[in-house]
C-alpha cells in the first residue's frame, strides 16, 4: 500500500469514510500517521464542543457560586466539588453505567454512544473546572472598576455585562488557557475507560492502541499521538493568545502577553 | 512495562535444582479474567483450568513456576520484553501471533467461537456485536457486515448484551457456555464459527529449550489422559478431548 | 476470615457480606489502597525535586541547559499523561536493562533486539528472573513512581519557575546590593521566598496527582481501579464461593466517594497551610 493509498483509505476512517477494514499486515509508518491523525478528529470534536458549550455553563456556575442566595450557591458548590474532586476516569465509567440504565428505562437511549455521552461528561467536567476559575476571577475584579461603574450609574445586568464580566474574562484567561489544554488531553480517556468504540471508529489513542497491539511495538504509535497533541497544544495556545491580546487591548503593553499564573491550573 | 498485577503462590516443585541457568524460575503470565480458563478466585489467587494444567506441566518438566497476571492488551509485548517467560491465558494459536512469538503444541483442542444473545433471531450479520478488543473474535467480526463494539475485558462484552448495548457477543464457546447456562436471559445463537488453531502456551522465539520442555510435558499429559480429565473437570462432559 | 464463613451459601445477608468483604481478593483491594497512598507519599517529594531541577535549568544562563529545562517542561506538558505512561515505562525498563547489560555482560555477542524481542543477558534482567514476585512488584512500583515523578515534575517545574519570577525584583536587587553572589542570593533570598508564591500552584498539583492515580493500572500496579473492576465483575456460582451479578457500579461509586473525601480533606488541609504561610505577607491572599 502506497502512502497516497493510505491517506485516501484512512484519512477519514474515524468517522466512517474510506476503507472499512483497518490495516491488518505490513503496517507502514504512513498508515499509522494517517489513521492516528484521523482519530485526532474525534479529539478535536470532543475538545472543541465541550469547550464551547462548557464555557457558557461555566459562566452560569461561577455566577451561581458567587451568589448570596443559598439555593443558588449550594448546588454550584456541590457541582464543582463532585466534578473537580474525582478523577475523570471514574466519571466516565460511572456515566456510562448511568446512561446504560437510562437506556434500559427508555430515556435518551443515544447517550450510551461516546459521541453524545462522553461529550456530556466532558462538558460538565470542564464547566466545573472553568466555573471555579471564573469564580476566582470574579472575586478579584478590582473594587475600583465596580465603583467606577456605580459612579456611571450602571447597575444590575448592564453593569455585569459591560464591566464585571469582561474584567473577569481578562483575569481568568491565562488559567482558562491551561484548562483548555487539559481538556483536550482529557479527550484521550473517552475510549480508554467506559465508552466502547463502534465500528472501530475511535480517537487517536484508540488507533495507537490498535497499532501497538498489532505491531507489538509501542515506540512508534504512541509517540505519533504525542506529536499530534503537541501540535494541538501549540494551536490552542496560539488561539488563546490572540484572544488574550484582544481582551487586554486597553491595557499597557506588558499585560498583553499571556503570563503563566501558577495559582490556577487544573 | 511491568504489568505484574498479582502475587500468586509459587508452584513449588521438589527437585528443581537441575535447571537451565536462565530459567530457575519460570514466570507464567496469565490474564486472570477469563473463567474457566483462568481467573482470580475468592482468596486472590490465580485459579482455573490453566492454573491446574500449568502447575502439572511445571511439575512434569521439573520447573519451578510462578504465576503473574497481566492485562490482555499488553500480554504479548510483556512476554517479548522478558517480564515473564510464558503466556498461558487461553490464547489461540494464530499465524499473526506466531510471527512474533512461538507456541507450544495445543493443550486445548481447537474449538469454535459462538454468538450469545438475549433472543433467537438476532441479526448476526448486520447487528451490533460485542467482542473483546485484540482477539481473534474481534478481528473476525470486523470482517463481517456486523457493527463491531469493542471492550477491554471479556466481562464487559457480556454486560453489553445484557443491557442492550449490543445485540450479541462473540467469544470462545467455552467462555460463553457457563454464562448462558447460568443466566436465564442469555442463549447461544447462530452456528459455531471455527477460529484459530487451539490454545497453546506462548513462549519467546528464542526460548527453544523451554518450549521443548513444555511440549514434552503436554505430550505426556495427553498420553496418560490427565489432560482430558482436567478438560472435563473444567469444561463439562461435552468438551471435546484428545 | 470469620469462623462462620465456611458455608457461604447458608449465611444470612449480614454475615454473607461480612464474609464477602473479608475474602482474600478484598484484602488485596484494601492493600492496593495502601499502595496508592504510599505512591503519592513518595511521588510528591520526588516530583518536587524534579520540578526544582527543571525550574533551575530553565532559569540557567547556560543556553543548552535552559533549552533542556524548557523542552522538558513544555514537552511533557504538551502530551496527555496517559499517552506518556503507555510507552515511557517500557522504554524506561528497557533502558535500565540495556545499561545494566552493557556493564554486566560486555562479552555478550547476540543482538539485544531480535525482531520484537528485547533480550539482554539473564544476569542483566531487572530484577533477576529468579527473584521472588515481591521483588518484581517493588521494582514495578518504583518504575511507576519514577514515571509519575517525571510527568508531575514537569508541572512542578512550571509552577516553581513562575514562583521564582514572582519574587519581587527589589528583593534580589537588595541582595545584590549587600554584595551577595548570584548563587548566594538564589539560595538565601529567592528560594526561601518563592514557596509562598508556589504554594497555590503546588496544592493544585497535589490534587491533580491524586486524581491521576486511577491511571496507575496502565503502569502495571495493582491499583484500586484494577481491583474494583475485577471484584465488581459478575461472578458465577460455578467457580466462586460468593457469586454475584455485575456490581461494578457499586465498587466504582465507592471509589468516587474515596476520591471525593480524599481531595476534600487535602483541600481543607492545604487551605490551612496557605493561610498560615501567607500570614503577614503583603499580597492579596495574605492575612492582615
Amino acid at each position: 500500500m502506497t502512502c497516497v493509498e493510505a491517506i485516501q483509505g484512512y484519512a477519514l476512517r474515524s468517522i466512517g469514510i474510506g476503507e472499512r477494514l483497518l490495516p491488518r499486515e505490513d503496517f507502514t509508518l504512513c498508515q499509522q500517521i494517517t489513521l492516528i491523525g484521523s482519530g485526532v478528529l474525534w479529539n478535536i470534536y470532543f475538545g472543541l464542543l465541550a469547550l464551547v458549550i462548557g464555557f457558557f455553563i461555566a459562566n452560569a456556575v461561577a455566577v451561581a457560586k458567587a451568589s448570596p442566595r443559598y439555593w443558588l450557591r449550594k448546588p454550584a458548590e456541590w457541582f464543582i466539588l463532585v466534578f473537580r474532586g474525582s478523577p475523570l476516569f471514574i466519571q466516565f465509567f460511572l456515566a456510562y453505567f448511568i446512561f446504560l440504565s437510562m437506556k434500559q428505562a427508555g430515556i435518551l437511549p443515544f447517550l450510551t454512544a461516546a459521541q453524545a455521552g462522553a461529550l456530556i461528561v466532558l462538558i460538565l467536567n470542564t464547566a466545573a473546572y472553568s466555573g471555579e476559575i471564573f469564580f476566582g476571577a470574579l472575586r478579584t475584579v478590582p473594587r475600583g472598576d465596580l465603583e467606577a461603574a456605580d459612579a456611571y450609574g450602571l447597575t444590575g445586568w448592564s453593569r455585569f455585562r459591560r464591566i464585571t464580566w469582561p474584567t473577569t474574562m481578562r483575569l481568568a484567561w491565562p488559567a482558562y488557557t491551561n484548562e483548555a489544554i487539559f481538556l483536550f488531553h482529557a479527550t484521550t480517556l473517552v475510549f480508554f475507560s467506559g465508552f466502547p468504540a463502534q465500528r472501530q471508529q475511535g480517537d487517536a489513542l484508540y488507533y495507537a492502541n490498535y497499532f501497538a497491539d498489532k505491531t507489538f511495538n509501542p515506540f512508534v504509535p504512541y509517540p505519533i499521538v504525542a506529536g499530534y497533541f503537541i501540535l494541538l497544544t501549540l494551536a490552542i495556545i496560539g488561539l488563546f493568545n490572540l484572544m488574550n491580546r484582544r481582551l487586554n487591548r486597553h491595557m499597557p503593553q506588558e499585560a498583553r502577553r499571556i503570563r503563566y499564573r501558577p495559582q490556577l491550573i487544573r | 512495562m511491568k504489568k505484574l498485577l498479582l502475587t500468586a503462590a509459587a508452584a513449588a516443585v521438589a527437585a528443581s535444582a537441575a535447571l537451565a541457568g536462565s530459567h530457575s524460575v519460570v514466570r507464567m503470565g496469565t490474564e486472570g479474567a477469563y473463567p474457566p480458563y483462568n481467573f482470580i478466585n475468592d482468596s486472590g489467587e490465580v485459579d482455573g483450568f490453566e492454573r491446574e494444567v500449568g502447575d502439572e506441566l511445571c511439575a512434569r518438566a521439573e520447573l519451578t513456576c510462578e504465576w503473574v497476571t497481566n492485562d490482555w492488551d499488553s500480554i504479548i509485548p510483556n512476554l517479548t520484553s522478558g517480564n515473564y517467560d510464558t503466556i498461558i491465558a487461553g490464547m489461540s494459536i494464530t499465524d499473526e501471533r506466531d510471527e512474533v512469538i512461538d507456541f507450544t503444541q495445543d493443550y486445548y483442542p481447537a474449538t469454535a467461537s459462538r454468538y450469545m444473545a438475549m433472543s433467537e433471531g438476532v441479526d448476526l450479520e448486520g447487528g451490533v456485536i460485542a467482542a473483546q478488543s485484540n482477539t481473534i473474535q474481534s478481528a473476525y467480526i470486523a470482517e463481517t457486515g456486523a457493527v463491531l463494539l469493542e471492550f477491554a475485558t471479556p466481562d464487559e462484552t457480556i454486560a453489553a448484551v445484557l443491557n442492550g448495548e449490543a445485540d450479541a457477543v462473540f467469544a470462545d464457546a467455552d467462555f460463553l457456555l457457563p454464562k448462558a447456562e447460568e443466566s436465564g436471559d442469555l442463549m447461544l445463537v447462530g452456528e459455531p464459527v471455527p477460529l484459530g488453531g487451539g490454545v497453546g502456551m506462548g513462549i519467546r522465539e528464542t526460548d527453544g529449550e523451554l518450549k521443548a520442555k513444555f511440549d514434552a510435558a503436554i505430550t505426556s499429559m495427553k498420553e496418560d489422559g490427565t489432560l482430558n480429565e482436567l478438560l472435563i473437570k473444567w469444561f463439562g462432559d461435552d468438551q471435546p478431548t484428545y | 476470615m470469620f469462623s462462620f464463613c465456611t458455608e457461604p451459601d447458608a449465611l444470612g445477608a449480614f454475615q454473607w457480606f461480612a464474609c464477602y468483604f473479608t475474602t482474600g481478593v478484598h484484602l488485596n483491594l484494601y492493600w492496593s489502597l495502601g499502595t496508592v497512598l504510599i505512591l503519592l507519599a513518595i511521588t510528591a517529594p520526588v516530583s518536587l525535586a524534579f520540578g526544582f531541577l527543571g525550574a533551575m535549568a530553565s532559569r540557567s544562563r547556560i543556553l543548552p541547559l535552559s533549552l533542556l529545562g524548557k523542552t522538558y517542561t513544555s514537552m511533557v506538558r504538551g502530551v496527555p499523561d496517559i499517552v506518556f505512561f503507555l510507552f515511557f515505562v517500557i522504554a524506561l525498563d528497557q533502558a535500565l536493562e540495556w545499561t545494566k547489560h552493557q556493564i554486566v555482560c560486555p562479552d555478550w555477542t547476540e543482538p539485544i533486539r531480535q525482531g520484537a524481542n528485547f533480550l539482554v543477558c539473564p544476569e542483566a534482567k531487572i530484577p533477576l528472573g529468579a527473584s521472588p514476585q515481591v521483588v518484581h512488584e517493588i521494582y514495578g512500583f518504583f518504575v511507576a513512581v519514577f514515571t509519575f515523578s517525571i510527568v508531575f515534575g514537569a508541572f512542578a517545574a512550571n509552577v516553581l519557575y513562575g514562583a521564582m519570577r514572582a519574587v519581587p525584583r527589589a528583593q534580589m536587587e537588595t541582595a545584590e546590593a549587600y554584595g551577595m553572589t548570584p548563587r548566594q542570593s538564589f539560595w538565601r533570598i529567592l528560594v526561601p521566598q518563592m514557596w509562598i508564591y508556589a504554594l497555590p500552584g503546588l496544592s493544585n498539583l497535589w490534587m491533580i496527582l491524586i486524581k491521576a492515580t486511577p491511571l496507575l493500572f496502565i503502569l502495571g500496579i495493582e491499583d484500586i481501579v484494577y481491583w474494583a473492576r475485577e471484584l465488581g465483575s459478575s461472578k458465577s456460582a460455578r467457580f466462586f464461593d460468593y457469586p454475584h451479578g455485575d456490581w461494578r457500579l457499586w465498587y466504582f461509586l465507592g471509589l468516587l466517594v474515596f476520591y471525593l473525601a480524599f481531595t476534600r480533606v487535602s483541600e481543607i488541609a492545604l487551605d490551612r497551610i496557605t493561610k498560615r504561610l501567607s500570614h503577614g505577607q503583603n499580597f492579596a491572599g495574605g492575612g492582615a
